[in-house]
């Protein structure tokens, strides 16, 4: 008999899967059968009838959608994400090297929000409607009020042109060393931090007060044990899983975050890459952004899911 | 009834502050939205109060016809989101079944991409305009709606008092509105100023994309993508918004937090 | 002279209350109790909801739940006073000298980690014992407490264990550090009453073989009579009568005692059976949408007009699955129903107003079976409306007079159900009921989730309105002392299927078929050495056959 964990693994990894297909139809419809006609949108009040026929030939929007979204598929799946409509070059090649550059933002970024984010939660939770725990709340209050790119103007006001401890615009190229890497994106990954520690920082206290309401803490307090012990023995091992997810779905947010950020840094990236063409309405690049995108999204939640599978243990020993 | 919370008052004076100004725009804005009245960037003085941008127009006055563009945006859309949330919500709900699955998978879809990149998939072959904006915001964000709708409802739903009501032989229009919607109001009303806060980020941010409100239009996110080059010159005007969007989104959040409060204590509480 | 475990004095204990839309004020939970428990001996508290029972046993190991504090009096164990030795004396004593027994084990153990680990833990930290010994300790505990598997029951996990044996693990943990004084908190109160009887045996014969001293803390004078030695009642955080257990049972001093003692005593005289059913369950099989598994199995009873049948099981029994078939919530696979003479059709949807009016239903849990957002006068005005179409004045007079009939009188009709006390929500529902002027009304558990007086009270009051009104009572319960009181005939239900079914009289009579013996020689008398004399006929049986 297979385990039912693995089952519900599977059975989500495959959910995963399906749902990451079904996005893709989303993003081929939003872009293909909304009203506005590609050719139309891309060539404006200047279209003639003689130009429109052209392009559309060109682009192939004659043939039938369905075909046109299988071969869009059939070319995703083998690396081949098209080509831009702007230059004219193969769009793969341009997305990887900023798809590794957003990655190297978001994982700057996350690596200093996500023990910050636990550790402020725990200390809320310590020192529960105290002053420490009301100070955090409201800052962080404060930080999730404000934009992404509020909040890169207002550290770019104070850190880049008051102060001029860091650079106001995250110029990277290629053979740059680490550590100028890390000094030129120091305030996107600042604003980033900001704009996802108060959402991630508020999750993970709800989640650990909940994990310390329940009866089993009194029942450690009760039975004597240190407030380490208890903290570590019986609080630790079932708030992992609430915390690790509040931490992916937070990190989906992050992945979101960058877009913006990107663009008020000038950071080449993805984000930036995507609002570009958004603008320039390059649809293939465009359609190729926000297919990584919500494979990140929905990436980051299926790990959040199976952890959470993998660490209830009415799951992994069944009666 | 009970005296009102400094935090609610605080919140109720700066939402009511900024609506009116967002209605009053016309009376009482010093200056036309889009009228060149100085040089660029002056500082603020008694005839600039908060100075002028870019191209020398009225700071305060952009501000206040930017508070109305953005504030009228934001608040159609969460009409919207609202209406359509709330409605197909509490109807997959009470209806069940096959219904009820068609439309939970859908949101699920929808929602397995971020909101802000499908509006900029759907943005890049639409044409930008307020109508577009609001329509494309508040159908995305109703999924959140819907999602918490049906949550709500379906947790009612099985209540017993309902139970009691069918037994009666009560009608599905009673149901609905006289034993559910009355105790699913506080999340939802509380929910809403949430998706208000949500909405004025959303056009903020599509504006300073340069995706949302266009020129001379004049936005919160807008002005900020006017003046950001002055940052760097140590000009503050990029800021000024930053404040304004801060401030609406507090004191909304104060408001829905004290409705949530004051409605859940009082009469609502489940046998408390 | 005997040696003194505990020994508390004045304790007054205080908390804060956080009334909504009103500054946080202190309340006093206990005024000045004392009492004292020898080495060995056990003593029961007994008490209704709010009596303080629960905050005084915790106070024996200086805990407070929420913001429950401790403000006056000392508590004395093994010779010190224990508010006295700070933090770090606290966790010495606690999990050693005292150890607790929580109401509901399934919520107090970690669901992360497996049994034994949870039962050893404090002997291992207070380095008591070596772990090979501390689970040989564990295992003799199991054995002695009547688990079964007892070598391997502590490599399961708590959700692996069913609730009595649950309540036993925990009983174990809390013997295994060999404490002074160990804390019952209502350990028998959420099981079915057949588990009820094999974890009250377990914990006593644990008790005395181990020699611990104990504090009982229940709302079940029965029960505690069982076990304990002494007995303290309690009501609102004062002592109402404290002594010895055969005193308290045989010769209690206070009316409120008295009243305990005697509680669920009420006479009931069985109508004549011979009169044609007001509703006829014939052959009634039902299940769940989507589910293979029948609830119910051929299920055929019938009901007198004007009097009561009782439904009586355990959980899982499908008595309340009972009740959603004939109200149509949940249409029967087979079978037939009728309802004063005429087919009652199996869905809900297919019933006439009329059908629906005669046959009313009043819920456990009164809380929820209001909606919160009504007024009582709406909630009973309603039916009112709905059925009879009484409007303005003559709705309101009527609302009093069911008001009056409920014995609630004037000004409650304009409150709302969260303003209203546990006992008197369930008389307004019961007024909702009436209102609609049934000839049948389905009470499921009606009685369950008040205190013992207050319960005695609906039920004097549901007697006295069928007298009045010649209602009959679909009476749902898993309460056998419940069903003598106010039945004419009875169901038993086991899994599914009606076990024995006839007048009171008779099935309350021997001979019995297996079940209804162990069920009904399960609930506990209000006797001392009821528990014995149940075990030892049981254990004479079971070597006759």
């Amino acid at each position: 008999m297979v385990h039912p964990v693995i089952k519900l693994v599977a059975q989500r990894i495959a959910l995963g899967l399906l749902l990451l297909l079904a996005a893709s139809v989303l993003i081929f419809v939003g872009t293909q059968i909304l009203p506005g006609d590609v050719a139309q949108s891309i060539l404006g009040q200047s279209a003639t009838p003689e130009t429109l026929a052209n392009l559309r030939q060109e682009l192939g929007l004659n043939e039938p959608a369905l075909t046109r979204y299988f071969s869009w598929l059939g070319g995703v799946l083998h690396g081949d994400l098209g080509n831009a409509l702007t230059n004219g070059q193969p769009i793969a090649p341009a997305l990887g090297k900023r798809l590794l550059n957003t990655l190297f933002l978001a994982a700057c970024a996350a690596v200093i929000a996500v023990p910050l984010a636990i550790i402020l939660g725990l200390v809320s939770v310590r020192y529960r409607n105290r002053w420490p725990d009301k100070l955090i709340s409201a800052v962080t209050l404060a930080t999730i009020s404000v934009p992404e790119f509020l909040l890169g103007y207002i550290v770019i006001f104070f850190l880049a042109v008051q102060y001029r401890l860091l650079p106001s615009l995250s110029t990277v190229y290629d053979g740059m060393g680490f550590g100028d890497r890390l000094y030129a994106i120091g305030l996107p990954v600042i604003v980033l931090v900001l704009a996802v520690l108060g959402h991630m920082m508020r999750m993970t206290r709800a989640a650990i007060l909940n994990v310390m309401q329940s009866a089993y803490i009194e029942t450690a307090e009760l039975k004597g044990l240190r407030p380490f012990a208890i903290i570590a023995r019986h609080a630790l091992p079932n708030a992992v899983a609430p915390v690790v997810n509040v931490v992916m779905i937070n990190l989906a947010y992050l992945v979101v975050g960058v877009v913006v950020v990107e663009v008020v840094f000038v950071y080449p990236g993805m984000g930036q890459y995507l609002v570009d063409h958004v603008s320039k309405r390059d649809v293939p690049v465009v359609q190729a952004c926000g297919l990584v995108f919500a494979g990140v999204y929905i990436g980051l939640n299926l790990i959040a899911d199976l952890v959470s599978i993998l660490a209830n243990p009415r799951l992994r020993h069944p009666k | 009834m009970t005296r009102l919370p400094l935090a609610a008052l605080i919140g109720l004076v700066f939402t009511g502050a900024y609506f009116a100004a967002a209605l009053l725009a016309p009376w009482i804005a010093p200056y036309g939205m889009a009228e060149i009245v100085g040089d660029s960037w002056e500082p603020s003085s008694s005839q600039f109060w908060l100075g002028t941008d870019s191209i020398g127009r009225d700071l305060m006055s952009r501000m206040i016809w930017g508070g109305r563009t953005t504030i009228f945006i934001a608040t159609c859309a969460t009409l919207l989101s609202f209406g359509m949330g709330s409605i197909l919500g509490f109807f997959a709900a009470v209806k069940g079944g096959w219904v009820d699955q068609v439309l939970s998978r859908l949101v699920d879809l929808m929602m397995s991409i971020p909101s802000l990149i499908s509006a900029l998939v759907v943005l890049s072959v639409m044409p930008v305009t307020i109508p577009v904006l609001i329509l494309v915001m508040g159908i995305l964000d109703s999924t959140r709606v819907f999602r918490l709708a049906r949550a709500v409802a379906v947790d009612i739903a099985v209540m017993d008092y309902v139970e009691a009501a069918r037994l009666r032989g009560e009608k599905q229009g009673w149901i609905i509105f006289r034993e559910i919607l009355p105790n699913a109001l506080s999340p939802l009303v509380a929910e809403m100023g949430l998706r208000f806060i949500f909405a004025v980020l959303f056009i903020s941010t599509l504006s300073f994309l340069g995706l949302g409100v266009q020129p001379p239009m004049a936005d919160w996110g807008g002005i900020v993508k006017e003046n950001k080059e002055g940052i760097v010159y140590g000009i503050p005007a990029a800021l000024i918004p930053a404040f304004a969007i801060a401030t609406l989104a507090i004191s909304v959040n104060l408001v829905a937090d004290w409705v949530l409060n004051r409605t859940s204590s009082l009469k609502g509480g489940r046998g408390a | 002279m005997p040696e003194t475990l505990l020994d508390v004095r004045g304790l007054v204990i205080e908390a804060t209350s956080y009334p909504p839309g009103e500054p946080p004020k202190d309340v006093t939970l206990v005024h000045g109790v004392s009492f004292t428990l020898e080495k060995g001996k056990v003593l029961g508290l007994i008490g209704e909801s709010g009596a303080g029972k629960s905050t005084i046993g915790l106070s024996s190991m200086a805990y407070g739940r929420g913001g429950v504090r401790i403000t006056g009096g000392e508590v004395w164990l093994n010779g010190r006073d224990i508010l006295k030795g700070g933090a770090g004396g606290l966790r010495a004593l606690r999990g050693k000298e005292v150890t607790y027994v929580a109401q509901s084990a399934a919520a107090a153990f970690n669901p992360a980690k497996p049994l034994m680990e949870q039962v050893i833990e404090t002997t291992l930290a207070r380095g008591m014992m070596g772990r090979a010994e501390a689970e040989a300790r564990a295992v003799d505990l199991f054995r002695q407490l009547g688990l079964p598997n007892p070598e391997t029951i502590g490599k399961r996990f708590p959700h692996q264990v069913s609730g009595g044996q649950l309540q036993r693990v925990m009983t174990a943990m809390a013997l295994c550090p060999k404490p002074d004084l160990v804390i019952f908190d209502e350990p028998t109160t959420a099981l079915d009453v057949t588990t009820q009887i094999d974890v009250l045996a377990a914990i006593k014969r644990a008790i005395h073989e181990t020699g611990v001293g104990a504090l009982y803390i229940t709302h079940d004078l029965a029960v505690v009579a069982q076990v304990s030695d002494h007995i303290m009642v309690l009501r609102h955080g004062k002592t109402v009568e404290y002594g010895t257990c055969q005193q308290i049972i045989e010769a209690p001093q206070e009316d409120y005692t008295r009243a305990l003692v005697s509680v669920r005593s009420i006479d009931h005289a069985e109508k004549n059976p011979d009169v044609a059913p007001v509703l006829s369950v014939q052959n009634v099989t039902a299940r769940y949408k989507g589910t293979h598994f029948d609830v119910l199995k051929n299920v055929t009873v019938d009901l007198p007009p004007g009097q009561t049948l009782a439904i009586v099981g355990e959980s899982g029994s499908g008595k309340s699955t009972l009740a959603r078939v004939i109200t149509g919530l949940l249409p029967a696979a087979q079978g037939r129903i009728t309802f004063d003479g005429r087919d009652l059709s199996p869905d809900l949807s297919g019933r006439s107003r009329n059908d629906l009016r005669e046959l009313q239903m009043i819920y456990q849990m009164a809380d929820v079976a209001m909606n919160p957002r009504q007024t009582v006068e709406t909630i009973i005005g309603r039916p009112l409306e709905f059925y009879f179409g009484l409007r303005g004045a003559e709705k309101r007079k009527r609302v009093q007079e069911l008001l009056d009939q409920i014995e609630m009188g004037k000004g409650f009709a304009d409150r709302y159900p969260a303003e209203l006390s546990g006992g008197q929500k369930q008389r307004v529902c019961i007024a909702r009921a009436l209102a609609a002027k049934p000839k049948l009304i389905i009470c499921d558990e009606v009685t369950s989730a008040l205190d013992p007086l207050v319960a005695d009270g609906i039920l004097k009051l549901l007697l006295e309105l069928q007298a009045q009104e010649g209602v009959a009572y679909l009476f749902i319960t898993h309460d056998l002392a419940t069903v003598r009181a106010i039945a004419d005939r009875i169901a038993v239900m086991f899994k599914g299927k009606v076990q024995r079914y006839g007048p009171k009289s008779d099935v309350l009579a021997p001979p019995f078929d297996d079940y209804t013996d162990l069920l009904l020689s399960s609930v506990p008398e209000m006797k001392l050495g009821w528990l014995e004399q149940v075990l030892d006929h049981r254990k004479m049986e079971g070597a006759g056959n």
